[in-house]
C-alpha cells in the first residue's frame, strides 16, 4: 500500500554556499501492506525520523519515489484524509489557541461536513481514546502529556485514515502511559483495519505492537524482521542492539 | 472575543485604549474638536497664559496651543499609524514566506533585506527627502522604505519559530494547504509578537517624525505638529518653559498609551490565560465520572 522506493536524501551542511552534504538516507526500500504495522527502529541520527517526515509529505526526498496506493505523498491531495501522523512531542502538538475540538476537527474542516455528525464522531473519537467529550472545550495546556497524546490519535483517526505515521509518538510519556497507548493503538487498528508505521528507538515498544521490524543503520536498512522471528536476526549490529536490550 | 474580555480585566490598558481612541477620533475630527484655527496668529495674545477661551494658552506667535495639539495629532499619529500599519503589512507578508517556506525564498529575501538593512536609517530617510522634496508624505514613504526590512527579519524569526512546531507539521502531513496553515496556526500565535514589534516601533516613529520636522523636513512651517511644537518652545525654553509642557506630555501620554496596550495585548493574547475562566464554566457541567478503555 505504502511503498517507499530507493529514496535519497541528505541535507546541506553548514552554510548556503557550501557544496558539503551530509547522506541521511541511503536507497531506502521498503513497502508497508495493508494493515500491518511496521515498525521502524534505530538509534539516534539513524535517519529513522527522517523517513517520517518524507512519508508525512513535510519534506521532499532527493531522490526516489514514494507511493501511497499507487499515487506520490508529495501530492497534498493524496495525503488527505489517508496519511495521519502523529509526532513525539506532545507540548507542540497541538495549537495552543485551539480548542480540544477545534484541533480534533481541523483535518475534517476542510471536506465540509454537517456540523451535527461532526460533533457526534468527535464526542465518539475522544470516547475511543479514553477520554470524556467534556474535554472538548479545553485547551491543550490545560491536559496532561498523556491525555494530549491521546487527543492527538484521535485527531490523527478523525478522518479514518488508511495509514498513520507515528513518531516517537510514546517515547515522551511515562511507561504505565505508554503500555496503556499502545493497548489503545492495537484495539484501534483492530477495528479500523489501519496500517501504522511506528518510528521508535524503543526496541520493546516496538516488538509489542509490530508486526514487522526494519532495522536502521547510519541511513541504511540493516536488515527487516519479521517480529516471531526477532531473536534470530541476521547482522551483527542487529544482535547487539537486541543484546544491550536483555542486559537491561 | 476572548482577547477583549481578557483585555478588559486591565485597567491600565483600557485606560491607554481610551486615550488611543480620543486621540485618533479627535484627530479625524479636528476641525469639530478644535475651538480655533491652529494657525490663525494673534500677537495681542503672545505667550498668554491658559484662559476660558485659550485653554491651554497661546504660542509665541499668539495661536491657541490646543488647536494646535489637536490638528497636530493628524501627522504625529494618524499619519504614522498609517505608514506602520503599511510597513508592517510588507514585512509580514515578506516575512511569512521567508519563514515559512525557507530555502531559496528565504535565502532571496533576507540578502534583500540586508542590503536594506544595512543603510543608517537617518541618513537614508534623508536621501530620500533630499531626492522626493521635502515633506510629511516624502517622509511617511521614506519610513516605509526603511521599515520593512527590519519587520521582516523579526517576523520571519517568529515565523521559523512556529513553523517548526508539530500542529503545523500534522497539518502539514495531513494534507491542509499551506495558505490554510499559515491562517490558522502561524498568524495567531505570532500576532503577539507582531504587536509589540509595531507598538515599540510606533513611539519611535512619533519621536523621529518630531526630529525631522525639527530639522525643517517634515511638515512646514504654519501647520501645526508636535516634534515641531517643542521645538518652537525650545526657544523660549527658560524664560517660558511652560510652553513645552503641551505638546511634551501629548507624545509621552500617546507613546506611553501605545506602549501599555502592546504589553497587556501580549498577556491578553496568551491562551494560557483563558485557563481560569474556562474551567470556571467547566466545573458546572463537569462529570465526575472519567471513561478509559483502559485505566
Amino acid at each position: 500500500m505504502l511503498k517507499v522506493a530507493n529514496i535519497e536524501k541528505s541535507y546541506r551542511k553548514g552554510g548556503l554556499f557550501s557544496k558539503e552534504k551530509q547522506k541521511i538516507l541511503n536507497n531506502i526500500t521498503f513497502e508497508c501492506y495493508n494493515g500491518e504495522c511496521l515498525g521502524i527502529i534505530g538509534e539516534s541520527g539513524s535517519g529513522k525520523s527522517t523517513i517520517g517526515r518524507l512519508i508525512a509529505g513535510i519534506e521532499k526526498p532527493d531522490r526516489g519515489t514514494i507511493l501511497f496506493e499507487g499515487n506520490n505523498v508529495q501530492d497534498r491531495t493524496v495525503r488527505f484524509g489517508n496519511i495521519s501522523a502523529v509526532f513525539q512531542d506532545y507540548t507542540s502538538s497541538i495549537n495552543p489557541f485551539f480548542t480540544v475540538e477545534e484541533a480534533i476537527v481541523e483535518p475534517l474542516k476542510a471536506r465540509k461536513k454537517d456540523q451535527k455528525e461532526t460533533r457526534s464522531r468527535i464526542d465518539r473519537l475522544l470516547y475511543q481514546v479514553g477520554l470524556n467529550p467534556s474535554y472538548r472545550k479545553k485547551h491543550p495546556h490545560e491536559l496532561s502529556g498523556g491525555e494530549v497524546q491521546r487527543v492527538c490519535i484521535a485527531r490523527a483517526l478523525s478522518t479514518e485514515p488508511k495509514c498513520i505515521l507515528f513518531d516517537e509518538a510514546i517515547s515522551s510519556l511515562d511507561v504505565s502511559v505508554q503500555t496503556q497507548i499502545l493497548d489503545l493503538l492495537k484495539e484501534l487498528k483492530k477495528k479500523h483495519k489501519m496500517s501504522y508505521v511506528f518510528i521508535t528507538h524503543d526496541i520493546q515498544a516496538a516488538a509489542y505492537i509490530c508486526d514487522r521490524v526494519i532495522i536502521f543503520r547510519n541511513g541504511e536498512i540493516e536488515e527487516t524482521v519479521h517480529l516471531e522471528n526477532l531473536k534470530d536476526v541476521q547482522s551483527e549490529y542487529a544482535k547487539k542492539l537486541l543484546k544491550f536490550l536483555i542486559t537491561f | 472575543m476572548r482577547t477583549l474580555k481578557n483585555l478588559s480585566r486591565d485597567r491600565l490598558a483600557i485606560a491607554s485604549l481610551i486615550v488611543i481612541a480620543i486621540t485618533i477620533v479627535a484627530g479625524v475630527f479636528a476641525p469639530l474638536f478644535a475651538p480655533h484655527d491652529p494657525a490663525e496668529v494673534n500677537m495681542k495674545l503672545r505667550y498668554a497664559s491658559s484662559s476660558w477661551e485659550y485653554a491651554l494658552g497661546n504660542d509665541h506667535l499668539g495661536r491657541c496651543i490646543l488647536s494646535r495639539i489637536i490638528y497636530g495629532i493628524r501627522p504625529s499619529v494618524l499619519w504614522v499609524l498609517v505608514a506602520l500599519i503599511l510597513s508592517v503589512f510588507i514585512g509580514a507578508v515578506i516575512g511569512f514566506i521567508s519563514g515559512y517556506f525557507r530555502g531559496k525564498t528565504d535565502a532571496f529575501l533576507m540578502r534583500i533585506c540586508d542590503i536594506m538593512l544595512s543603510f543608517p536609517g537617518y541618513v537614508m530617510t534623508l536621501a530620500v527627502v533630499g531626492i522626493l522634496g521635502a515633506g510629511l508624505e516624502n517622509i511617511l514613504i521614506a519610513f516605509v522604505v526603511m521599515k520593512w526590512a527590519w519587520f521582516a527579519r523579526v517576523i520571519r524569526t517568529s515565523v521559523m519559530q512556529y513553523a517548526e512546531m508539530n500542529y503545523v507539521k500534522f497539518a502539514k502531513a495531513s494534507g491542509i494547504g499551506h495558505w490554510r496553515i499559515m491562517v490558522k496556526h502561524i498568524i495567531p500565535v505570532t500576532f503577539a509578537d507582531i504587536a509589540v514589534i509595531s507598538s515599540g516601533s510606533i513611539c519611535s516613529m512619533i519621536l523621529q517624525i518630531s526630529g525631522l520636522s525639527f530639522l525643517g523636513l517634515g511638515i512646514q512651517a504654519p501647520n501645526a505638529e508636535w516634534g515641531m511644537m517643542l521645538n518652537e518652545a525650545r526657544e523660549v525654553m527658560f524664560s517660558r518653559p511652560e510652553l513645552m509642557l503641551a505638546p511634551g506630555l501629548a507624545i509621552i501620554l500617546i507613546v506611553s498609551a501605545f506602549n501599555f496596550v502592546s504589553d497587556a495585548l501580549q498577556v491578553a493574547l496568551d491562551p494560557k490565560l483563558t485557563t481560569s475562566n474556562a474551567s470556571l464554566q467547566e466545573e458546572e457541567g463537569k462529570q465526575p465520572v472519567y471513561e478509559y478503555i483502559r485505566s
